[in-house]
């Protein structure tokens, strides 16, 4: 089990010490609406070159929604929840995004708020749709920072994800692969100027390579695809791993926090209850399977089906969460 | 096409399901087309069954043999499938083909007096759309078919979760899972392998990972043979074997396992008549 050997605290004029940079809505929006369409009856093909979004959730941290829909070539793989963080010296970027472009309309965003410089990227686990953003960043020449484990699962696993990104977005689409340049062992402080971050480098739980973040300045957690909210989560770590984990993440009792997939505000003790539910009822009812000696077929069609309503794509994702869980637990 | 791009995701690498296949399906979908490559995997097969069997064709005869799959798999780097074979016909191997992969021959499994071979499953590797043929050798000679197409692509390309020294380390550790229902006793082997094809690229050093995979396992039952089966890159990693046996109560399953780099496994599992 991970924890953070910190408990979180706050310096003594945290909010005013953190700049409070102003970032206006995108006029394709007013626009838009101006002509009386609501934004999500526009074809989405038009939107894709808006914009991004972003909404400040807590003073100098700024997170754009990601959409709750799998990567393709109309959303740009803008499927996460990612942005950026602002210090008095410099500005730390997590995640960068699941597309180069993705990762220019954070750049972008950037460059509307602040102009200090980008000092870090944080590449908060493997998955696509939280890193191919991070070519937009390289003229930045930035720190790039991820899990200890970060550099061997890109290069098992980079070319296949950037290959298969680039069939959905389009040749080249996708983004180079950026590898990590300072690794998180286990935990790591970063201050961007009166502004003091903990990243902690976790045991296999979502994926093998998760970080999470902690800004002491607001009491923020970012535990990136750690925790999922509405969106079914999706299994790449271990399921026990990730089971054992969250209990861990409640104890930092952080003022507010921002999962990888799913609304910007949500109540963390509740969200993660959810999420804990999902969780032990995937590990139970797979358990029960092998028990029961139903193969991991049939164990894929019937494991937490209770659970269909409660979670946006659930048949999407579920099935194979019960082949990760039954080839993880079969080994018990 | 709609439902079939939502399958792609980034769970995990293995499962997606490539565009060109996706194009592919479309393709298939006009009757022209779909009578093209009806008639291109027939050729195929034809081919490939000329030269596994030494020039013969196997013909294909209702009642022998039959193939449980899902009909697109939702992992393409572990497909798993049931061989099913009819009891009253003298069986003596059994092959397992996916047409369309690099290294077509799955596996070709020879059966042993203490074999009781009605049901076999394993979990195989797809690389693309394609046939899977399993054909039975009776003791006489005769070689009979049964064919079963599976939509799955990308399974062979896929690196795995782990790192290849991770992955290697524990190679060779074994489970044996029994059932407890009534009948021929039958049993599911789970062997630690990476089963590396050599087709995985490490992305630093743009090499491919070098290919390591189960070759050969032996199965016995108190000294006599179950079965011998000559495996390949079409096994999934960690592979699972399920079989059947002629138990009469109390013995001993023996497992001797062996991967192309010549690396050897042993392992004994005490049967019992609750199971083990």
């Amino acid at each position: 089990m991970h924890q953070f050997s910190h408990p979180p605290s706050s310096p003594p004029n945290p909010l005013q010490n953190v700049p409070m940079p102003k970032f206006s809505a995108c006029p394709t929006r007013r626009q838009t609406l101006a002509y009386g369409f609501c934004l999500c009856c526009v074809p989405t093909r038009l939107r894709a070159d808006a914009p991004a979004s972003f909404q400040e959730v807590a003073p100098g941290i700024h997170i754009r929604r990601g959409r709750d829909e799998d990567a393709s070539e109309t959303n740009q793989d803008a499927i996460a929840n990612i942005g950026f963080i602002v210090g008095d010296d410099a500005v730390l970027v997590t995640d960068p995004g699941g597309s180069l472009a993705d990762g220019f309309s954070v750049r972008a965003a950037i460059r509307a708020a602040t102009p200090r410089p980008i000092r870090y990227v944080l590449l908060s686990h493997i998955h696509p749709d939280h890193i191919f953003g991070a070519g937009a960043f390289l003229a930045d020449q930035p720190i790039f920072v991820g899990h200890r484990n970060l550099r061997q699962s890109l290069a098992a696993r980079g070319a296949f994800y950037q290959s298969h990104l680039d069939t959905i977005l389009g040749p080249g689409k996708a983004g180079p692969i950026v590898q990590p340049t300072l690794p998180v062992a286990d935990q790591l402080e970063l201050n961007l100027g009166r502004r003091r971050l903990t990243l902690s480098a976790h045991a296999p739980a979502h994926t093998s390579t998760d970080v999470s973040l902690f800004d002491h300045a607001t009491g923020t957690l970012l535990p990136a695809d750690l925790l999922f909210v509405g969106r079914i989560p999706s299994l790449d770590g271990s399921l026990p791993g990730w089971i054992v984990q969250l209990p861990a993440l409640v104890a930092l009792n952080p003022a507010r926090a921002i999962p990888g997939h799913g609304p910007l505000s949500v109540d963390f003790r509740t969200a993660v209850a959810d999420l804990t539910r999902y969780l032990v009822t995937l590990r139970d009812q797979t358990r029960a399977a092998l028990e029961a000696g139903r193969d991991i077929n049939a164990a894929s069609a019937t494991v937490a089906q209770s659970e269909r309503p409660r979670w946006k794509l659930f048949d999407d994702y579920n099935p194979r969460n019960v082949i990760e869980a039954y080839k993880e637990l079969e080994w018990e | 096409m709609g439902v079939g791009l939502r399958r792609q995701n980034w769970i995990h690498p293995m499962r997606i399901v490539t565009l060109a296949a996706f194009l592919a399906a479309a393709v298939a979908a006009t009757p022209v087309r779909a009578a093209e490559d009806e008639a291109a995997r027939a050729d195929r097969w034809h081919d490939l069954a000329k030269y596994i069997f030494d020039g013969r064709q196997p013909t294909e005869t209702a009642g022998w043999v039959s193939i449980d799959a899902p009909t697109r798999a939702l992992d393409a780097a572990l497909v798993p499938i049931t061989v099913t074979l009819a009891e009253s016909h003298r069986i003596k191997a059994l092959y397992l083909v996916v047409d369309e992969n690099p290294s077509p021959v799955a596996a070709h499994i020879v059966f042993g007096p203490a074999a009781d071979p009605g049901t076999l499953t394993m979990r195989i590797r797809v690389d693309q759309y394609t046939n899977l043929h399993a054909v039975v050798e009776t003791e006489d000679g005769k070689l009979v078919s049964a064919t079963r197409f599976i939509k799955a692509a990308g399974g062979c390309s896929a690196p795995g979760a782990e790192t290849p020294e991770l992955a290697l380390k524990a190679a060779g550790k074994m489970k044996l899972r029994l059932s407890n229902q009534a009948g021929p006793a039958h049993a599911e082997l789970l062997i630690r392998h990476p089963n590396f094809n050599g087709m995985q690229m490490d992305q630093a050093t743009r090499l491919y990972t070098p290919a390591r995979y189960i070759n050969r396992i032996d199965v016995a039952y108190n000294g006599q043979r179950v079965f011998h089966m000559d495996s390949d890159i079409s096994q999934a990693s960690d592979p699972a074997i399920g079989f059947g046996f002629k138990s009469d109560g109390t013995g001993t399953l023996s497992v001797d396992a062996a991967d192309t780099a010549h690396s050897t496994w042993h392992q004994d599992f005490p049967i019992n008549p609750h199971g083990t």
